[in-house]
């Protein structure tokens, strides 16, 4: 076979599985945490719960991202020399590199979601956390700690895709939209997922409904940029014909994508139902699984 | 500060010996694979397969024979780290791991990597890989122990046919023109430098003789710096940000007695 482009020549970085989970669960965490800073900073007072609920999600997550993402280190115990230099102990940092600058953005956005989450902690418990009340959603300090992290929270959510792109290998880095299109599922994703647990919840706010409208919109934006990122690829397209394309169409768009469009009905929504959002989050995660193990394949 | 330095390979007078794999595991102390039970690979002589974090070096055997195999060549290549002037695997590296040397050469820090394998993804050569006893990512150092003492790589100094020669880059860019030009005279015309100037990521501080097209020799056509989609790729995730965000402001601001507090007592 003559190779589509240059980037057949590469080797792969075995990135696993725990990547995908961390592009998974990473891209939930940067996107709850910004609908919940979207909730707490525009929505009503009986929606502030919500905005508690996405804060809770974030931060256990953002933990988890980081334990994958040192799990999968070659040398573990080396994590921290991602922030700090090993010789010269002065901070690691380089701006055109997007492990890099995720390194930073990961621990700093976690910073963010800890102190969210202590309030958002303080705020069901009133009596217990009595030390914690300055942290409590919609105080000033929550509202400024909110859109900061909201910032980084989207970072988080986007990083991931732009650092596939800065490498050689194939489908990864034969086309610029992979940030777009993750930054895109992240929301789409955690939308569903803080629809199934506020349906959990039996909560009918107004944010939810702007919740479910919200999602429609994210995977029909998704549809459109996942076409839009197979197009870029030109030639290097051909890397999807094989079994992994057709896990594309049969695990993302299909059940995560097209299902949930076509399902949707104007002026309803299955606040009750948990399988609309189940099939969004299903799809996201099967979304990281294929585009990283379609390029390993190579 | 020293001069650039590094390898030119003429593939046209290689033997296919090996010494020059032989000579880098002896010196830089590299394992067997799998303890030494080695499986044969039913590609010609090449049991070696690639370069990995064990094989710095890399002797590739391709064979050209018509049908009936009266007529043909074989091509052989030892390949090796390019020593990029503009490096993808130094580019990206986030632990600093990777540093560009003063003989203008590329080396991994062994103790500062910890196997994120970025730089793996990053080279468009394929050459970087994880050696499984330091579990570090390692490729060729242009051996730089052995430069800081004064003496040439081992597998130059191994090879029996001057296939790899080593050199100021100036003096060996001089070298492999006027063996070009040899070649042309004497009928050879496919033969062509490849990264031999600025043209390739910056020139390949190791750069080749070849008589077939880089494919041929797995070699990238066009080998390109990971970095090429920073930019492109950071501003699709901004617009993608702002989308989502404008999603975020329209839908899930407090829209009063217009809201959809109907749709959510259904």
């Amino acid at each position: 076979m003559i190779a589509p482009s240059s980037t057949w020549f590469t080797a792969e970085p075995r990135w696993g599985w725990m990547i995908v989970a961390y592009f998974f669960l990473g891209g939930l965490a940067g996107g709850c945490y910004f609908l919940a800073a979207f909730i707490e900073l525009l929505g009503r007072r009986e929606d502030w719960p919500l905005a508690r609920l996405g804060y809770l999600i974030a931060f256990p997550l953002v933990v988890l991202s980081g334990l994958l993402l040192t799990m999968d280190l070659s040398r573990p115990l080396r994590f921290w020399h991602m922030l700090i230099e090993r010789n010269t102990f002065m901070p690691m940092f380089k701006a055109w590199s997007p492990m890099s600058i995720g390194s930073w953005a990961l621990s700093i956005f976690g910073l963010f979601t800890f102190i969210s989450f202590l309030g958002a902690m303080a705020d069901l418990d009133r009596d217990r956390w009595p030390g914690l009340q300055l942290l409590r959603p919609t105080t000033l300090f929550s509202r400024v700690v909110a859109v900061v992290g909201a910032f980084f929270g989207f970072f988080v959510a986007s990083y991931t895709g732009v650092l596939l792109a800065v490498t050689n290998r194939p489908l990864w880095s034969d086309t610029p939209l992979l940030g777009m299109l993750f930054v895109v599922s992240a929301a789409s994703s955690s939308c569903a997922l803080m629809i199934l647990m506020a349906g959990r919840y039996g909560w009918t706010t107004p944010a939810v409904a702007g919740l479910h409208r919200m999602d429609k919109w994210m995977i029909a934006l998704e549809l459109v940029v996942l076409v839009a990122m197979i197009v870029s690829l030109g030639s290097a397209a051909r890397g999807w014909l094989n079994v992994w394309g057709l896990l594309l169409v049969v695990l993302v768009v299909v059940p995560g994508l097209l299902l949930p469009l076509l399902a949707w009905r104007p002026g309803r929504f299955p606040e009750r139902s948990a399988a609309m959002p189940m099939l969004i989050l299903f799809g996201a995660l099967m979304l990281r699984v294929v585009i990283v193990y379609a390029s390993e394949a190579i | 500060m020293p001069e650039p330095m590094g390898f030119y390979t003429d593939t046209t007078v290689c033997i296919g010996c090996k010494a020059c794999e032989v000579a880098c595991k002896e010196w830089n102390q590299l394992p067997s694979t799998n303890g030494g039970a080695n499986t044969l690979s039913g590609d010609s002589y090449d049991n070696t397969r690639r370069l990995d974090g064990i094989h710095w070096r890399h002797v590739k055997f391709i064979e050209q024979f018509n049908e009936d195999r009266v007529d043909g060549r074989w091509l052989l290549m030892s390949d090796v780290c390019k020593h990029c002037v503009r490096a993808g695997c130094l580019e990206v590296c986030p632990t600093g791991a990777i540093i560009r040397t003063e003989f203008d050469t590329v080396v991994i820090q062994s103790n500062t990597c910890n196997g994120c394998r970025d730089c793996i993804a990053a080279c468009p050569f394929g050459v970087i890989e994880i050696n499984p006893v330091s579990g570090t990512a390692q490729k060729c150092t242009l051996c730089y122990d052995r430069l800081q003492g004064g003496l040439e790589p081992a597998c130059s100094k191994a090879c029996p046919t001057k296939s790899i020669q080593f050199g100021t880059v100036r003096e060996l860019r001089t070298r492999a023109d006027a063996r070009v030009a040899q070649l042309h005279g004497g009928g050879e015309q496919r033969a062509y430098l490849y990264g031999a100037d600025e043209s390739m990521l910056g020139g390949l501080n190791s750069f080749y003789l070849l008589v077939d097209k880089p494919e041929v020799y797995g070699l990238p056509p066009a080998p390109k710096l990971p970095t090429r989609n920073l930019v492109p790729g950071s501003m699709f995730a901004v617009l993608g940000a702002l989308m989502v965000g404008l999603a975020g402001l329209f839908n899930l601001r407090d829209r009063g007695s217009r809201g959809a507090a109907p749709a959510v007592r259904s």
